[in-house]
């Protein structure tokens, strides 16, 4: 059933160290903005990462940074050892508001990647099919992004970034437009990917639960400017299942987490209202 | 079902045509000023052996070249100046000087530069016609989600296939638009060119037919290039709605 590369040793990416980054926005019109910072955070080789915190504290500012979109301001962040220069097929991303080709249709937003990648044809319609199905998409293969529903575009776009199987992967709320029920389906199915073949993840979330569920370490970032508030262990004995995610010491740390996050979104509430 | 409806569209025109006639054979108005219907209808037919088609043909050859050149030109200066500061700085201060021009000043230019011939029409369609193109085709690419152009890069788009894959189809629509007005500016000037001098082309014949007193062969003159343009926006139309089919 799977088509990816076999789990016996993915390639490593060497983790994310990300040292001392500020970031300012300088609009042509308008007060800058500082979004980042000071911002310093040591991430794993197949770490698992999730980072929350109030809406406006940087955390997209932040995946922009390490997809190498944007130049850094200040502070350095290597990838694997190496600084990274600019974006590449070695960090997959999946963006907030899915940016998926609306001239292209599904099977055509996934086949992209992979035709950037050279893959040969038989192996990228293979992939393409497979990822097709796993985000239950089957049967919209020719549908445009603009006959397709929020979550519907946001699970191409997962696909999309899962298909060219990155080293590292950035996530920007990438379930936040998902219906409870697909939500579920698709935290364990990534689960199980990132268990098949663990690479470095970080994954930008609202969902305090979620964040916990999925991440080996969660990061909780200030209101803006966004800085690390807080970073918590939430690894369980045994690894992730069913039965934990129900436990007494998960729902702790979850509740424990929702404080930290809630004072910030007070905080952030106030600013925005002042 | 769709025949009705072809059908239905062209009522007004026929009514059109009827109220027409009606007011010209009614002596509601001068038959200098507007010849009855019929009458040009009977024009139409003669002169479709006396030259009509060799005439519009060769009017078609100009607006078509110029137009085609402006698409091609302006698409790539529109989008090569919304990418590359240095095209942008070269080409911008050319279109600022273009802009408020009005085109038609540029017919006895054309024709002192180039002659009487084809290639005077032809270059003054062009750069009539390239104005709406570059000037869509650049706001369009600079307007271009920048977002979109991160998740081809990421994927491993180079700069040049971001370019072309990216930017071109994600200006598609407003690009088509700006085509659009093109299109329509081209039978204006083509008219407007050969009306003033020329040989041959239907803007000839109408000014001649005109001179010589002949007002049912010049409207059937304007008539026809007037439909011709229509079909050619018609056809457009549809092009533009197949190519941008993804949109809905
Ligand atoms: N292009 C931009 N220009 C100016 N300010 C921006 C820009 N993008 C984001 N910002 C500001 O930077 C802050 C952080 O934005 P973002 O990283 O998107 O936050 P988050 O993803 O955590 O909601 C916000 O206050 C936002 O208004
Ligand atoms: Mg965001």
């Amino acid at each position: 059933m799977t088509s990816r590369t076999p789990p016996a040793e993915t390639p490593s990416s060497g983790g994310i160290s990300i040292r001392s980054v500020c970031h300012e926005y300088r609009p042509a019109r308008g007060r800058p903005v500082l979004a980042l910072d000071n911002i310093d955070l040591e991430i794993n080789d197949r770490e698992f990462v999730a980072i929350l915190g109030p809406s406006g504290c940087g955390k997209s500012t932040l995946l922009y940074l390490l997809g190498g979109f944007m130049p850094l301001q200040q502070g350095g962040i290597s990838v694997g050892g190496r600084d990274i220069t600019g974006p590449g097929p070695d960090r997959g991303i999946v963006f907030q508001n899915f940016a998926l080709f609306p001239w292209k249709t599904v099977r055509q937003n996934i086949l992209y990647g992979l035709e950037k990648q050279r893959l040969p044809k038989d192996e990228r319609e293979r992939t393409t099919r497979h990822f097709i199905d796993m985000v239950h998409l089957t049967g919209f293969e020719d549908s445009y992004p603009s006959q397709l529903s929020g979550g519907m575009k946001q699970r191409v776009a997962i696909a999309r970034t899962l298909a060219i199987n990155p080293d590292t992967l950035l996530m920007d709320e990438p379930f936040g437009a998902l219906d409870a029920q697909t939500r579920s389906l698709m935290q364990e199915e990534l689960l199980a990917i990132w268990n098949r073949s663990p690479t470095t993840v970080v994954f930008v979330t609202h969902d305090v639960r979620e964040a916990v569920l999925l991440a080996d370490r969660v990061v909780v970032m200030t209101a803006r400017p966004g800085r690390v508030k807080k970073i918590i262990d939430t690894r369980f004995e045994g690894g992730m299942n069913a039965e934990i995610a129900k436990s007494r010491p998960f729902l702790d740390r979850v509740d424990e987490i929702w404080d930290l996050v809630r004072e910030e979104a007070i905080v952030a509430g106030s600013a925005g209202a002042g | 079902m769709r025949l009705v409806h072809t059908l239905w569209r062209f009522t007004p025109l026929l009514l059109l045509a009827v109220v027409w006639e009606a007011v010209s054979r009614l002596g509601l108005v001068s038959e200098f000023a507007l010849p009855p219907f019929s009458d040009v209808v009977t024009a139409f037919s003669r002169l479709a052996d006396e030259g009509l088609w060799e005439h519009t043909a060769q009017s078609l050859y100009r607006g078509a070249t110029g137009f085609a050149c402006a698409v091609i030109v302006g698409v790539l200066a529109g989008v090569l100046m919304a990418w590359y500061r240095p095209v942008h700085i070269l080409v911008n201060p050319l279109l600022r000087c273009l802009y408020p021009m009005p085109k038609s000043a540029l017919i006895p230019l054309t024709i002192m530069w180039i002659g009487l011939g084809d290639n005077s029409k032809i270059t003054l369609i062009f750069i009539g016609c390239l104005l709406p193109v570059v000037l869509s085709a650049f706001n369009a690419a600079r307007g271009v989600d920048q977002v979109l152009i991160w998740s081809a890069r990421s994927m491993g788009a180079r700069e040049r296939e971001v370019l072309w894959e990216v930017v071109v189809p994600a200006a598609m629509p407003e690009i088509l638009s700006g085509i659009r007005i093109s299109l329509a500016l081209a039978f204006i000037l083509l008219v407007s060119g050969e009306l003033i001098i020329a040989n041959n082309g239907i803007g000839y014949l109408i000014d001649i037919l005109g001179e010589g007193g002949d007002y049912a062969g010049m409207f059937a003159g304007v008539v026809t290039i007037s439909t011709i343009g229509f079909f050619a926006d018609q056809g457009y139309v549809a092009l533009t709605r197949r190519i941008l089919a993804w949109r809905e």
